[in-house]
């Protein structure tokens, strides 16, 4: 095994990882501001996904050129999701909301699968292809444009939370309901406004994943497990904890499977997971 | 409002009095002598999937309904009792009736196990953690080449019927009364948990954990005794499948849609009741087999599209689950004088 070896699989973490961190925030945001865990965020990314291929296919939209559809269709989605789900069962046991949004997770899937049958696809000859070499390393062009696009979303979701008006009322919420309430800031409002957002995020990963990924029914089932697991890891409701997390999952993905076994990649993740859980319940790094 | 409707308010369900021990009994009857009338294999088959679901919707209802905790990875319980009883069978020529019983022990192990670590934690990681540990399961055991990997483990045909090998070749009717038997003594000694001191104790770690603790319960002692209980129900069921259709292999028997289903006929018929289980399971059961004769195998989804439905709705407008539909004063048991 040589260096470039090595050196490849840090790379190829490093860039999944920014995905697994952007999809993860969307989640992060939602459970922070809510207290409710989006057991359906995979399907939303199959969602997403799904409709840039549509865009594509149907309208002959590159991938790239339809990323602000694609998000405004999540926001659009995520708003719904609360209005029609979450509103009803904000007051209902953490039992019955994990029920909920787990019911909605078949839901999709299962009507995704009769839509559109369990085939995999993909999208010919995107704007983006091939690759390039560096030091003997190989990027995908997709890939690496793909993490650039989600470093920046990033860094857009954090000023938007940390520095603008409305996500520091989010923050409010977040920390408490009832005093944000007082002081004139609408919790049901804000709460849409998170569903969008967080979907939003998805809606950029799943756009950009479309360039390089197949697109098939069950796509999101890995990536939401993989999502809980860096919520988890950054401690839940914490934002840049996510960025972390999800770097620290590419890369143990990447090189777990080059050191170890392949065919064992989830398993080294989700140890990492009851890692966490057990001996740093709080997750590795602080609130937003 | 309906949505905080409290599951306390029913809580009286849990107590039976004496019509609805009179309707059991007629129920318990018929089902006795139902294959009696010469039912086609057909109504057996649903028959005996209604008991094994049934069972298996009560075990998940120990841990949720009981003790509170969301396990979305329940369907582990299943295969490996499915695949304890199987493989002692296979290599070792172990009768299924003793594997049934070292299964319930391995997975009373593998619950205590996963719950000491996890039962001390909060709900979300608790689930978060079942849905892992259920597909890191799958995936083990998908590439351990000693349980067969992938293509599982065939069991042997016996030469004839046996009722040691707990193999019946040309009629289910032994079947049919083989998991009867577990149904019935299932649902018996949860009715006699949930009255027991455990049970209020559990019920107390659910409704409030901090009054039951201040109370000098242990609290991550009561989950863990209800996880394993929790398995030691589910455990059976699997062997007893793995014995019906004759084959183990990891994705039937560590399917995730055993823990969904299960998920969603407690909820269903009434999450945290004791009947809840058996009328969600009731309704569903059929509509699902019954959809698979009439949309073939690639209906599949459409099922599952009506079941991610109904729990939203349920979830909605009715929390308590259908079983919250019943007039009270049938289910409450009778002021005392």
């Amino acid at each position: 095994m040589t260096f470039e070896i090595i050196l490849q699989a840090i790379v190829s973490g490093l860039l999944t990882g920014l995905i697994y961190a952007l999809i993860a925030a969307g989640l992060s945001l939602i459970f922070g501001l809510m207290n409710i865990v989006n057991f359906a965020h995979g399907e939303h990314l199959m969602v997403s996904m799904f409709s840039s291929f549509w865009l594509w296919s149907l309208l002959g939209l590159d991938p790239l050129v339809s990323i602000p559809i694609t998000v405004l269709l999540m926001a659009l989605c995520g708003v719904l999701t609360h209005y029609l789900l979450i509103r009803y069962i904000l007051k209902a046991k953490m039992l019955i909301q994990i029920c909920a949004t787990f019911g909605l997770s078949i839901f999709i899937r299962a009507l995704a699968q009769f839509l559109w049958t369990p085939d995999f696809r993909t999208v010919d000859k995107p704007l983006l292809e091939g690759r390039i070499e560096a030091a003997g390393v190989f990027i995908g062009q997709p890939q690496l444009f793909a993490s650039v696009v989600c470093l920046l979303a990033f860094v857009m979701l954090y000023l938007f939370v940390t520095k603008t008006e409305t996500g520091l009322a989010l923050q409010a919420t977040a920390q408490d309901r009832e005093a944000a309430e007082i002081l004139g800031i609408p919790s049901n409002r804000m709460f849409a406004i998170g569903w969008a957002i967080g979907l939003g995020c998805v809606g950029v990963a799943g756009g950009m994943m479309t360039n390089y990924f197949f697109i098939f029914t069950d796509v999101g089932v890995n990536f939401a497990l993989f999502a809980f697991v860096a919520v988890a890891l950054g401690g839940f409701g914490s934002i840049i904890g996510c960025l972390y997390a999800g770097i620290i999952i590419g890369l143990v993905e990447s090189l777990g499977g080059l050191l170890i076994d392949p065919s064992f990649k989830l398993l080294y993740v989700f140890a990492i997971y009851l890692l966490v859980v057990i001996y740093k319940p709080q997750g590795l790094f602080g609130r937003y | 409002m309906e949505n905080t409707l409290n599951t306390a308010r029913l809580e009286p369900v849990w107590h039976t009095n004496r019509r609805i021990m009179l309707l059991l009994a007629a129920l318990a009857l018929f089902l006795v002598i139902f294959p009696l009338f010469g039912p086609n294999s057909f109504y057996l088959h649903l028959m005996i999937m209604i008991f094994m679901y049934a069972v298996m919707a009560q075990s998940w209802n120990v841990i949720a309904g009981l003790s509170g905790q969301i396990s979305l990875g329940h369907g582990l319980f299943f295969g490996i009792g499915a695949y304890t009883s199987s493989f002692l069978f296979v290599e070792y020529g172990v009768t299924p009736w003793i594997g049934i019983f070292i299964g319930m022990f391995f997975s009373a192990v593998i619950a205590v196990l996963i719950g000491i670590p996890m039962l001390r934690l909060s709900g979300h990681y608790f689930a978060i953690a079942t849905l892992l540990i259920g597909i890191s399961f799958q995936l083990v055991f998908q590439r351990w080449e000693w349980v067969g990997a992938a293509s599982g483990l065939w069991i042997p045909l016996t030469e004839e019927s046996s009722w040691l090998a707990l193999q019946f070749h040309d009629s289910k009717v032994p079947y049919y009364y083989v998991f009867l038997a577990f149904f019935i003594i299932s649902y018996f000694f949860v009715w006699r948990l949930s009255l027991s001191k455990i049970g209020f104790r559990l019920r107390a770690v659910r409704d409030d954990y901090q009054a039951a603790s201040s109370l000098g319960i242990d609290v991550s002692k009561y989950k863990i005794i209800a996880y394993a209980i929790s398995a030691i129900v589910m455990a059976p069921m699997g062997s007893l499948f793995a014995q019906y259709i004759l084959i183990v292999d990891p994705d039937r028997m560590f399917n995730l849609e055993i823990s969904i289903l299960v998920l969603l006929m407690t909820v269903l018929g009434g999450i945290g009741n004791i009947w809840g289980p058996l009328i969600g399971v009731a309704i569903l059961i059929p509509i699902s087999e019954y959809s698979r004769i009439y949309l073939g195998g690639t209906g599949g989804a459409v099922d599952l599209i009506f079941y991610g439905l109904i729990l939203m709705l349920i979830c909605i407008f009715r929390p308590a689950g259908l079983i919250s539909l019943f007039p009270k004063h049938i289910l409450e048991r009778k002021k005392q004088r």
